[in-house]
């Protein structure tokens, strides 16, 4: 087998060591803004709406499994490259990036409707903290499309192969962090 | 990659999948229960979601099968994180 120039004294990828280090920056941030959530919450609560009053929450109910269906599929064409099966790697991919895709769709939908009946983020302190935190992840599964259409693209021209697949992996570890954050995201904003 | 981080056992990515699927719809379910006092349902809520989110850490990021440098520089900022919201709450959370 052909030396890893990638692995460093810790024994790890450091593509992959830096990408936990970034995630790890990433939890700090979506920390300080579910924090910031939490005090005007608890600083507004006479006035704070009933989530189901405002949101749709069977849309965002199926928005949720659309990701959780699409970090599944990721995982799955990891696990294909693994076993030299670039086929299955490519349709892995191509499934993340349709269900990203639609996932963004259906947040857009919502956004829209949400406005069109006056739910803007000016409109409380709750439109504010809504828009801000779903804002702010649904950015990050724009940048996880584009990043994955560039790893599709890589794939195609033979990048990846059971030796050496470092780029999926590294996509992936981002794109199940974007759906991690959304499962907390979508109990405190919606359900909670 | 290196062959030794390659190597772990199969994970049954399917389990976890409809495991995932089925905290999501419990979760609905928790949340439009009508009969049950508010603390314990928001409680219910977050329990469900760290479950989901711990699923998803373990298994689809392969945390499970990782290095304790990848677990320390996951636990520091995590443990800042639960630190931080824990004591905003204490701060903020109205008194029963």
């Amino acid at each position: 087998m052909e030396h890893n120039t990638h692995v460093g004294r810790l024994g790890i990828d450091t593509r992959k060591l830096g990408m936990w280090i970034f995630l790890a920056s990433e939890i700090m941030f979506f920390t300080g803004l579910i924090g910031s959530y939490i005090v005007l919450r608890f600083a507004n609560l006479n006035s704070w709406p009933v989530p189901s009053t405002i949101l749709n929450i069977p849309l965002t109910g199926v928005n949720t499994f659309i990701l959780i269906c699409s970090s599944a599929t990721l995982v799955l064409g990891l696990a294909s490259i693994q076993r030299g099966y670039q086929e299955g790697l490519q349709v892995g991919l191509f499934l993340t990036i349709l269900l990203g895709s639609l996932f963004l769709s259906i947040q857009v939908h919502e956004y829209r409707n949400l406005i069109q009946d006056g739910f803007t983020i000016s409109h409380s302190i709750f439109g504010s903290c809504f828009f801000t935190l779903t804002g702010f992840h649904g950015a990050h599964v724009f940048v996880g499309v584009v990043w994955l259409i560039v790893v599709l693209i890589r794939s195609f021209m033979g990048f990846f192969t059971p030796e050496e697949y470092a780029g999926v992996e590294i996509v992936g570890l981002y794109w199940h962090f974007v759906d991690l954050v959304w499962i907390i995201l979508f109990t405190i904003l919606y359900l909670v | 990659m290196s062959e030794a981080e390659a190597v772990h056992k199969p994970v049954n990515y399917g389990a976890v999948f409809w495991s995932l699927l089925i905290l999501t719809i419990c979760e609905i379910i928790t949340a439009n229960l009508h009969m049950v006092a508010k603390p314990i349902i928001v409680v219910a809520l977050v329990f469900l979601a760290i479950v989901k989110a711990s699923l998803v850490a373990l298994f689809y990021m392969h945390l499970k099968f990782e290095k304790f440098i990848i677990y320390f520089i996951v636990i520091f900022p995590l443990f800042l994180a639960v630190t931080l919201t824990v004591m905003v709450l204490a701060d903020k959370a109205p008194k029963i």
